[in-house]
Parts: structure tokens; C-alpha cells; sequence
């Protein structure tokens, strides 16, 4: 390792701001679009099969179900 | 040979391969992008001009690299959509389009960010940074043409004939920008290593560049499974998943 | 109509397309007056905001002209196809035996007329009111010449792509500005050194040579994007 403690490589000789903000920030994007989708599809999923569970329970209202 | 073209415009079979695809994908991703980094970051020398903002490059340089290459993803996506009228080239060309935006908000805030030591401001009007500018917009500009459509049918055509014009206008785009800057700054300042680069510094840098493409399909992967789902919706394989899984 | 009567040839309708395009046009002198009014309304928006300083004005003159003149083509860009789709006379061109790509020539030719050409005509006058120094008007008006009519047939793209929608009219903005900034990059270049005294031939040669390119690949996506816009 270049840096000698933790001390040293958080602050990279004054640079440090610089370099840590800029990984976190792409940190931050790369976990975002990589769980997002998931995200979606788990819900959509759900979504769906609370539909089917509701069509399935038969139609209580006696409104026009498919 | 064709069977797998034609296998490919089958939504269960694209929703499964790339599930299946995802399965060792995803941690290999996240593997190089951690080894890469780390390994750019904490494990090499400091550039004899620039310090140790100069690690910036090992995520910078990916994400524009593989911005670039994203949208010309997405071009060929929709050459293909448009030529052979497959649904699913559609399906990857909407799911392109978001990816390759993030990439590059990535590459233009980590650039912006290393200007700051650099070059003093935190921003810079140089050809670089300016294309990637540029780029971002033209990704943009994709989104919101198919989020304008309610047919979300001829969204996809329309997305696929303005990707195949942004593919012939970014040589053009990136050449007058570059030409652009020279005008306006006969000294130009290079960044160090670009022509003579170390090797100790080249290998994480590949490395990054390869684990940003993994990134790159894992997140196009990812969001053509929802997508797929979504445009599926009322058939049966679709029902029948969601009863197995979000019950 | 006789129904023994043969279809015109692609060129015969070209020119009868763009005479239609043009008497329509002339019908409302107020939207080909729109474009010009804008742009000397926006020459007086930079003294105003950058303040009179004849030599600074001077210095920015190129590039505020031109960027004026590109945005005037924006705000137009818009109506090419969108009249005719409404009424249904663009369904009936595509249609038509006619090819599109000549037919998407000819609306964007009269669409040129109306707004490039004449911006061009009259932008000495708003040149002078920014002190461009005089041996570029020339530079000028030629760049702009060339320039808009790239700018109209990149804006067709545009235009043929967002036609159908409801609310198109700042999406195009956005699909069409990034293509725009190459041909500015090289109209203001070609006025600024006209303005030094180097002679600009070289850029105007460049925006020359994006003409070609746009005239023979732009209405190839101009006919695709009208074909999806009216299927859609």
C-alpha cells in the first residue's frame, strides 16, 4: 500500500476531499442504478400478484371481472 | 444459428438468459470494481505532476469510456429494432438509455472534481469534458422521447431512428468540440499518462474500464428483466411468476 | 379530378409541394415575421445584459449572432410537419407514389426559405448594431446561409419525430440543440476570423461539407420519423 496509515490515504496529502468525495459520489450513483431496477421488478411482481389474488377471490361486488 | 436470433425475440427466453447471466455476473462485477479501485487507490504510486488527485482516473476514464460505448449500444439496439423489427432490441434500447445517462453524470462530476485541483476551477469548458456534455444530453434526449410517447411501441421506433442519428452526429459533435478547444487554447494541458503511461498504473486502469463494461451489461440486464415483466404483463408466464415469487 | 390523369413525377411534385408550402406561408406574414422580429428583439437583450461596451460587444458579436439566429430556427422548427399532420394532408403524402425523401426536401426547402434565407438577408443590420466590424457581413451572411440550412434540416429530424405528440414543442428543443452546436461551433469561427481579417473559406468549406452530409442522410430520418409519428 502507497499510503503508510488510514490517516495518510483519507488524506492524500491535501487531495483527499477531492478523491474521497469524488468515489462516494460515484459510489452512491453506480449502487443506485443497480438497485433501482430490482427494485422495480420486485415491485411490479407483488403488484401483480396482488391483482390476481384479489380476480382470484372472485367477484364480491358483482362487478364485472375477466 | 438463427434459432438463437430467433430465441432472442422471445421475452421468457431473453427474461430467463439474462437471470441466468445476472446470476454470475453480478458478483464478478462487484468484484473487479472493488479489486480495481482499491487497487487504484490505495496500491499505486501518486502521479508526479498531479498528486494523488490523479486517482480519480480510475473511474472517470471507465465511466466515459463506457458511456461512450453505451450509446452506440444503444444505436446498434435500434438499427436492429428498426431492420428486423425485434420487439426486444426495443426493450434493450429503452433500458440503455438511463445506464448510460448515470455513467456519464459519473464521468462529468468525477471530471468536474479533479479539475478543482488541477486546473483550479470546478469547471472547465475543455473538449473532454465538453463532449461529455454533450453526450449526456444526447442521452437525455432518448429518455425523454420515449417517456413523451404513450405508444410505447412507436416510442421504441422513435427512440431507435434519433439513437441512429446521434451515433452519425457524435464524430462529428466530438471532432468540432475538440477543434473548438484548440482554438481557444493553443496550450492545451494533457493529462499526464495519457501517451506514457506507467504499467503500474495502466493494469488497475484496464481493469476499472473492464469492470465498468460488466457494470454497464449488469445494470442493462437488470432493467430489460422489469421491463420485460412490465410489457408482459397479461401473459401467462408472467402471472404464473409473480403467484411463485411475490405471493 | 380525372381519373385518367397520370401522377406527377417526383420533381414536377417537389416544386408543387414547396410553391404549396410557400403560398400557405405567405398567407400569414406574421409567422415568417415571428423569427426576424425574435432575433432583433434578443440583439438588444446582450447589450442589456453584458452592457454597451462597443469593443466587447464587438468582440461577441460572431458568436451572439449566431447563436440568435440558431435559436430563432428552434422556435420554428417546430411547424414544419405540424400543420399538415393536423389536418391529415401528411398522412395522404405518405401515401403518395411520390418518394418521401424528395418530399421531405421540398418542406424543408420552403422552410429554409422562409426563416434561414431571410434571417441571413437581414442579419447586417443587426450586425452593425453589434459593431461586427465590417469586412465579416460578407462571412456572415454566407455562414448563416449555409448554417440554417443545416439548422432546418436537423431540425426536420426533430420535427418529423415529435410531430404526434401533445406536447412536443419543448421536447424538440432538447432532441435537436446537440446537433445544432457543431454547425455553430463552425459558423461563429468562420465570422470571427472574417471579423480578424483571415479569410474564413476554410469553415465555410466545413459547413459546406455538413450540408452534403445532412441533405442526402436527414430526410431519411425525417421520412422515418413521419412515418412512426403518423402510425403511432
Amino acid at each position: 500500500m502507497y499510503f503508510d496509515s488510514l490517516g495518510a490515504a483519507l488524506a492524500m496529502d491535501g487531495h483527499g476531499v477531492y478523491v474521497w468525495s469524488a468515489y462516494a459520489i460515484s459510489l452512491v450513483v453506480v449502487v443506485l442504478i443497480l438497485l433501482v431496477p430490482r427494485r422495480r421488478q420486485r415491485r411490479f411482481l407483488r403488484q401483480l400478484a396482488g391483482e390476481q389474488k384479489r380476480q382470484q377471490q372472485g367477484p364480491t361486488t358483482g362487478l364485472e371481472g375477466s | 444459428m438463427w434459432s438463437f436470433f430467433h430465441k432472442l425475440g422471445s421475452p421468457p427466453w431473453l427474461y430467463r438468459i439474462a437471470g441466468t447471466i445476472l446470476r454470475w455476473l453480478l458478483p464478478v462485477t462487484v468484484l473487479a470494481l472493488c479489486v480495481g479501485l482499491a487497487w487504484g487507490l490505495l496500491y499505486t504510486d501518486p502521479d508526479f505532476r498531479q498528486g494523488n488527485s490523479y486517482r480519480i482516473i480510475y473511474i472517470h476514464v471507465p465511466a466515459a469510456v463506457v458511456a461512450l460505448a453505451g450509446y452506440y449500444v444503444m444505436a446498434i439496439a435500434g438499427a436492429v429494432s428498426l431492420i428486423w423489427k425485434m420487439k426486444m432490441a426495443d426493450v434493450a434500447l429503452k433500458c440503455c438509455a438511463p445506464v448510460g445517462a448515470a455513467l456519464t453524470f459519473i464521468a462529468l462530476v468525477t471530471g468536474s472534481i479533479w479539475g478543482k485541483p488541477t486546473w483550479g476551477t470546478w469547471w472547465v469548458w475543455d473538449a473532454r469534458i465538453t463532449s461529455m456534455l454533450i453526450l449526456l444530453f444526447l442521452y437525455l434526449g432518448v429518455v425523454a422521447l420515449y417517456e413523451a410517447y404513450d405508444n410505447k411501441e412507436a416510442a421504441g421506433k422513435a427512440c431507435a431512428v434519433l439513437s441512429l442519428v446521434g451515433m452519425v452526429n457524435i464524430p462529428i459533435i466530438y471532432k468540432s468540440v475538440d477543434w473548438w478547444y484548440t482554438l481557444h487554447q493553443p496550450a492545451s494541458i494533457k493529462f499526464s499518462g495519457s501517451s506514457s503511461i506507467d504499467p503500474s498504473m495502466l493494469y488497475p486502469l484496464l481493469l476499472s474500464i473492464a469492470a465498468f463494461y460488466a457494470l454497464f451489461t449488469c445494470c442493462l440486464l437488470l432493467n430489460m428483466r422489469a421491463e420485460i415483466l412490465e410489457r408482459e404483463a397479461k401473459t401467462g408466464w408472467v402471472r404464473k411468476l409473480a403467484l411463485g415469487d411475490g405471493g | 379530378m380525372s381519373a385518367a390523369a397520370q401522377s406527377p413525377g417526383a420533381a414536377r411534385f417537389c416544386l408543387v409541394l414547396l410553391r404549396r408550402q410557400l403560398t400557405l406561408a405567405v398567407r400569414r406574414p406574421i409567422e415568417i415575421g415571428n423569427p426576424l422580429l425574435f432575433f432583433a428583439m434578443v440583439v438588444a437583450l446582450f447589450p442589456l445584459g453584458l452592457g454597451p461596451a462597443p469593443d466587447q460587444l464587438a468582440g461577441f458579436a460572431p458568436g451572439i449572432l449566431w447563436i440568435i439566429a440558431l435559436l430563432s430556427n428552434l422556435l420554428t422548427s417546430d411547424t414544419v410537419f405540424r400543420s399538415d399532420f393536423e389536418d391529415g394532408s401528411l398522412e395522404q403524402l405518405l401515401l403518395a407514389p411520390q418518394p418521401l425523401f424528395l418530399s421531405v426536401l421540398a418542406y424543408i426547402g420552403a422552410h429554409w426559405l422562409l426563416t434561414g434565407l431571410l434571417l441571413a438577408l437581414v442579419s447586417p443590420l443587426f450586425a452593425l448594431m453589434l459593431n461586427l466590424p465590417t469586412p465579416a457581413l460578407g462571412t456572415l451572411v454566407a455562414s448563416l446561409l449555409l448554417g440554417t440550412a443545416v439548422l432546418s434540416l436537423v431540425g426536420g429530424i426533430g420535427a418529423a419525430l415529435t410531430v404526434g405528440l401533445k406536447r412536443g414543442g419543448v421536447l424538440i428543443t432538447l432532441l435537436i440543440l446537440p446537433f445544432y452546436m457543431p454547425v455553430l461551433i463552425f459558423g461563429s469561427a468562420a465570422v470571427r476570423n472574417a471579423a480578424l481579417g483571415i479569410p474564413a473559406t476554410p469553415y465555410l468549406a466545413i459547413i459546406g461539407a455538413m450540408l452534403c452530409l445532412a441533405v442526402a442522410l436527414a430526410p431519411l430520418a425525417i421520412a422515418a420519423g413521419l412515418r412512426i409519428s403518423v402510425d403511432a
